[in-house]
This record gives C-alpha cells, sequence and structure tokens, in this order.
C-alpha cells in the first residue's frame, strides 16, 4: 500500500515537492494541494505559543527594571522574556531616598521602577517622571483599585504610577527568644535599650526609622516639626549602642537568630513566618505607616515599549496573583485579590482589620526633601 | 617624543583623574540643592561642618591604621615562610593559593564572615565550651577580621618580593659575627624587607581608608567609616556639597597620612641599607 501524505500518495507528494523546487509552481498552489497550508493554519491557532501577540510583535532588547528585595516573582519575569523575547535586568534598592538620588544624577537607563506613594509628587516636581499613557496599560482597571492605594499616583488628572501592592511598617519579634510581648512603639523602643539590648534591628532608612521614633512621643509619623524631630533624635540616639544593626536587610539576621525583632514590613513578615511561624508582626498602637508601592517609567528609558509591555504583564489578574503569593505583600488590584488563595486573604498580617489600619499614616512628600531628617538620620548612623 | 609617549597616561589621568577631583572640588563649595543635590554657590559652610562627621573619620582613622598593622604583622611570617623556607619549586603554587581568595567575590566571602560570625557560628561554638553571649558581628572586631581575611593577598605579595630579594648571604655573614637568629631578624631582615612592608601596607591602607561595604556589612551599620559617610551623603542625604567637602578631607588627610608613613619606614630601612654596604 502506497504511503499517504496529507491527501496525496507519497509519489505524488514528491512530484509536487519537485516541481515546487524546481519552480514550476508557486508556494500557495504548492501547499494548496498537499494540504500542508490548512494543516499549518489548524495547528497554530491550536498551539498557543504560536498565536500571534499583537503589543509584543515590536519588542526587543533588555528592560531595566529596578525595585526592591525579594519583590517579584522571577516566574512572571522569565515568563514574560519566553512570550516576548526581551530580557530583564533587575536591580534592588534600600531606600526610596537612593532611587532618588540615583534618578537626579540622570542616565540610570531604568525602564520600570517601583516608588513608594510618598515620592511621587518629588518625582513629579522635578520632572523625572512622565505621565503614563494608560491606553498602552489595557490591564490595569483603575476602577478595581481602592482609591486611597491609586491616589498619590494620579496628579493634575493624570496618571503618574499605577499601584503594585500595598502595606503596613510594623514590628516583628521571635516570640521564642524574646519573653515579652510588646504591642506598642513605647514597649519597642525601651525593650530595645534594655531587656532586649544587642538584639534590635532598626532600618536604614529614615521615614521609618524617623517615624517610628516619633510615634514613641505620639507625634506624627509624617512630623517635620523641629522640636518634635529633636525628641526623635534623643531617642534614636539613646538607643543606638544597644541595637544589633542599622540596616534595611534585616531578615537574614532574624532568620539566624542574631537579632529579636526589628522594624519590619509586611510581606517580610510574611516571608519570616513561612520559615520560623515563631515571628509575630505587630500593628503597634499608637501607628506606624500604611504605603503603598507603584509602577512608573522616568523619562530617558531607553526601552519605552517593554516598559509598558512588562508593566501590563505583570499587572494581568493571574500574574498579580503569582506575584502576590511570591512576595507576601497585599496587591491592590480587586480582581487579583478575589484569586489569591484562602490562606493568604485570610491571613491578619496581610490583610489586617480596618481597626488596626485607622491610626497608620501614609508617608508625606515633605519627609523625603526635607534635609533636616537627611541630617537626622545621618547623624544618628555617625553616632 | 617624550610627551609624545606619555600622552595616553596622561590623557587618561586628565580625564579619568584630575577633571573628576576638580568637579568634586567645585560642588564641595555648593549648596544642597532644596530636593537633594548640587545648587551652584559659593560657600565655606560645608568645610566648617565637617565636625558633624568627625566620629566617621575618627573610626576610620583608628581602625584603618589597625587594620594595616594586624594584617601586616599576619602576612609578614607567612610572607617570610614562603620567600625563606620553602623551597623555588613549591613557591610559586603556594603564592598563587594565597591569593586564590581574592578571585571570588569579595560579597561572597563577607557573606561567609557574617554567618561565622553570627549566632549560629563561632558564639555557638564557644557556647558548647561555656562561654556564653559573646557579640562578634556588628562590632568593631567583626570588621578588623574581615579587613585582615580580605587584605592579606595584597599584603603577603610585596613582603615576599622584598624577602626573595634578601641576600642570604648577609644572614650568613651576620651568623658568622656572632649574631642570635632573633637580631639577625631585627637588625638584618626586618629592615631590608621595610619596602616591602611600606608598599603591602599602603595598599591596604588606602582601600581600607575608603571602603564602606566591610564596614556596611560586617559592621552592620554600627561602624560608620568615612566611606558609609560618603555614600550616606550622596544617597539618602542627597547632600552633595557636604559628600563632596568630606571626600576632599580624606584625600587631604590620605595625601598627609601616606607621606609621613613613607617618610618614616623608607628612611629607617635607607638608613639600614646604607650602613651594610
Amino acid at each position: 500500500m502506497s504511503k499517504i501524505i496529507g491527501h496525496l500518495p507519497a509519489s505524488k507528494f514528491l512530484e509536487e515537492l519537485r516541481r515546487y523546487q524546481k519552480g514550476s509552481v508557486s508556494r500557495r498552489h504548492f501547499l494548496g494541494v498537499t494540504g500542508l497550508g490548512l494543516a499549518t493554519a489548524v495547528m497554530s491557532s491550536a498551539v498557543p505559543g504560536l498565536r500571534p501577540r499583537k503589543a509584543y510583535a515590536a519588542l526587543s532588547g533588555t528592560v531595566n527594571f529596578t525595585t526592591w528585595p525579594s519583590y517579584f516573582a522571577q516566574e512572571n519575569l522569565d515568563n514574560f522574556t519566553k512570550d516576548t523575547g526581551v530580557k530583564i535586568n533587575v536591580a534592588v534598592f534600600g531606600s526610596n531616598e537612593e532611587m532618588l538620588a540615583k534618578l537626579q544624577a540622570g542616565s540610570t537607563g531604568w525602564d520600570v521602577f517601583v516608588p513608594t506613594n510618598y515620592t511621587i509628587s518629588t518625582y513629579h516636581e522635578l520632572g523625572l517622571i512622565d505621565p503614563l499613557d494608560l491606553a498602552r496599560l489595557p490591564n490595569y482597571d483603575a476602577a478595581q483599585v481602592d482609591d486611597r492605594f491609586k491616589g498619590e499616583g494620579i496628579i493634575g488628572g493624570s496618571t503618574y504610577a499605577v499601584p503594585k501592592d500595598w502595606g503596613t511598617t510594623g514590628f516583628v519579634y521571635n516570640s521564642k527568644s524574646a519573653a515579652e510581648k510588646p504591642t506598642t512603639w513605647k514597649e519597642f523602643w525601651d525593650l530595645a535599650q534594655k531587656e532586649w539590648t544587642g538584639r534590635v534591628m532598626v532600618h536604614d532608612y529614615q521615614l521609618t526609622t524617623i517615624g517610628n521614633a516619633l510615634k514613641y512621643f505620639g507625634y506624627s509619623f509624617n512630623s517635620n516639626d523641629e522640636k518634635e524631630l529633636a525628641d526623635a533624635e534623643k531617642l534614636m540616639l539613646a538607643a543606638k549602642p544597644h541595637l544589633f544593626g542599622i540596616n534595611s536587610d534585616y531578615k537574614p539576621s532574624l532568620a539566624a537568630g542574631d537579632a529579636w525583632a526589628s522594624v519590619c514590613w509586611t510581606g517580610d513578615a510574611v516571608q519570616l513566618q513561612r520559615d520560623q511561624p515563631e515571628f509575630v508582626y505587630v500593628l503597634a498602637k499608637e501607628g506606624g505607616e500604611i504605603w503603598t508601592d507603584y509602577y512608573a517609567i522616568p523619562k530617558g528609558g531607553q526601552n519605552v515599549d517593554a516598559a509598558y509591555a512588562l508593566i501590563d504583564y505583570l499587572l494581568q489578574p493571574p500574574n498579580n496573583v503569582k506575584e502576590g503569593i511570591a512576595h507576601g505583600y497585599p496587591i491592590c488590584d480587586k480582581r487579583a485579590i478575589s484569586m489569591m488563595p484562602k490562606e493568604l486573604l485570610d491571613n491578619p498580617v496581610l490583610y489586617p482589620a480596618a481597626e488596626a489600619l485607622a491610626p497608620l499614616e501614609f508617608g508625606a512628600a515633605a519627609t523625603l526633601v526635607n534635609p533636616l531628617r537627611a541630617e537626622i538620620m545621618a547623624r544618628f548612623k555617625a553616632a | 617624543m617624550t610627551a609624545a609617549l606619555l600622552a595616553p597616561a596622561g590623557v587618561f589621568f586628565l580625564f579619568l583623574l584630575i577633571i573628576p577631583l576638580a568637579v568634586v572640588l567645585v560642588f564641595s563649595f555648593g549648596e544642597r540643592a532644596p530636593a537633594g543635590g548640587y545648587a551652584a554657590a559659593f560657600t565655606f559652610d560645608n568645610y566648617l561642618n565637617l565636625p558633624a562627621r568627625s566620629k566617621a573619620f575618627i573610626n576610620t582613622l583608628t581602625l584603618a591604621p589597625l587594620g594595616t598593622l594586624l594584617t601586616a604583622i599576619i602576612a609578614f611570617p607567612v610572607a617570610y615562610f614562603l620567600a625563606v623556607k620553602v623551597s623555588p619549586r613549591w613557591r610559586v603554587t603556594m603564592l598563587v593559593l594565597i591569593m586564590a581568595p581574592f578571585w571570588t567575590s569579595q560579597l561572597l566571602r563577607y557573606y561567609a564572615w557574617i554567618m561565622l560570625l553570627g549566632a549560629k557560628g563561632i558564639p555557638s561554638w564557644l557556647a558548647l565550651i561555656g562561654i556564653t553571649d559573646v557579640r562578634l558581628i556588628n562590632t568593631p572586631w567583626a570588621v578588623l577580621i574581615g579587613a585582615v581575611y580580605g587584605f592579606l593577598p595584597l599584603m603577603v605579595p610585596p613582603i615576599y618580593v622584598s624577602l626573595e630579594k634578601l641576600d642570604k648571604r648577609l644572614l650568613e655573614a651576620s651568623a658568622d659575627l656572632g649574631a642570635t637568629p632573633v637580631s639577625t631578624f631585627f637588625q638584618i631582615t626586618l629592615p631590608l624587607a621595610l619596602p616591602g612592608v611600606a608598599t603591602g601596607s599602603m595598599l591596604v591602607f588606602i582601600l581600607l581608608m575608603g571602603d564602606y561595604i566591610l564596614p556596611q556589612y560586617l559592621g552592620g551599620g554600627k561602624v560608620f567609616f568615612i566611606g558609609n559617610a560618603l555614600v550616606d551623603l550622596f544617597l539618602q542625604s542627597r547632600n552633595w556639597p557636604f559628600g563632596a567637602a568630606v571626600s576632599v578631607a580624606l584625600v587631604l588627610i590620605m595625601l598627609v597620612t601616606i607621606y609621613a608613613y613613607m617618610r618614616f619606614v623608607l628612611s629607617r630601612g635607607d638608613r639600614r641599607r646604607a650602613a651594610l654596604v
């Protein structure tokens, strides 16, 4: 029995192939008569990877993504590279001030970066970011994000940054190593100087360190009042000799047992608790910080198309869920929140009760540029 | 002709050394812009404000010489052993083995020390034999240990080179003239090795004075070097004029210290060498 290829017997197929190779017939004729054209068309629509991608068709090169440590799902970045062919270079920073310094110095080459809410108005004033073209971000649905989380990204009616996730700043302590169970900033700072001497860390970050020292006295987290800042500085200097370290990368020391407590961000506490459930995250009664992180595109980026594509990709609800599971911070998009696994939705660290959130304050833009705060932080570190 | 041969190096130094230093100098007389950065001005305020960072200067000027001295003390026996006692067949191999850690990432080595000096490392071993509550990480001792470990491969080769050039017949002559091995060492070997010690010390001292990664990782923010002050001023505080003033102060201090050190060490060595020939 002769072999059949397509719907032609083998000898006929070879005859047509020879004719095509010699140029006697067009490719269209060849594909049509052998049935291969139809077969290919059917196959390509059946295999998802072969489907044409409208927006990604023109992408190339690399995209420079500046973010915070442990703040993304590697799987998402790998998939983005696989789908678009664009390589992603990730850079991490420990504070917004450092990001601002780099952008002020210019020529960073960043395409996408992750600023915190209180910095966006300053970036706008200094002319470092452009309004986002929301038409190029079809996966961002402003209606699905709480007003308090997207508000600071909108200046004068234009959206300059789209919300990524939100979180809180409290403190975390190791309930196995420490006997006390503090619930306020007053207890935190007092324990740091007495029972927990040599075991407490604070961030190398003026906003949270000075802010939470202000909360000890019951002042506003964002206070720029000279007398209140002077009180905070006195407390910080008194605590300095007793501190284990001043570092925004506190997880390794906590995990190793060198430090028992630290000022802490939501997602870091969640990540610590995954391996060591004895860590307790506390939202202090006097208050603290609630913040939102955004995606933004700086001026002068070298691959703006890929930048929009990356942000759009990460904001797709299924990918956003993967992000939320990986970094452990509560995400802003309601569609993605509804798709999150139940144990994360029930986690009081991630989604605290409204009463716990009530005393928290969003960081204020004035703290970013206040030279007195910068000087206090430097004096604290030098002491 | 000489000018043409010197031109490439000259251009290199002009654009990568002289001009940046000039920019730093100009910045140091400026003012901090409202949102951070540099605003053109002419003021001495930044220099007058230097005492605000005196702790950083004191820390660096204590720990850098101390670290250099410890490195020299530990490196000298190693170099001596290599140059004098090891057979020529094995010398190069052993020198390469000493240099090998230098080829690994500096950050990896610091992380290794963070783990060794942390609660699960050396303090936990000491606790097993009864010495409890030892705090090593995030102290000046950790910084010293990191300095010696990190810069030892830099100190050994210069000392090795100057000891290798040592004429062994001088040691024989000294023994013939009745000197004990100890006084031979102090009167012959050490003075002749001083140029190597000077070179190695200068390398280590300069690097230590400017270092900020070492105190950052092994000091955990508790040990504040001039390098840390500079990083803070340029990044977090964004007070570039003040940062420039601190940089200029650092360069001046290093120039003075190194000049004095080289005069001291080399003059000692010279006198000895003159006496020997």
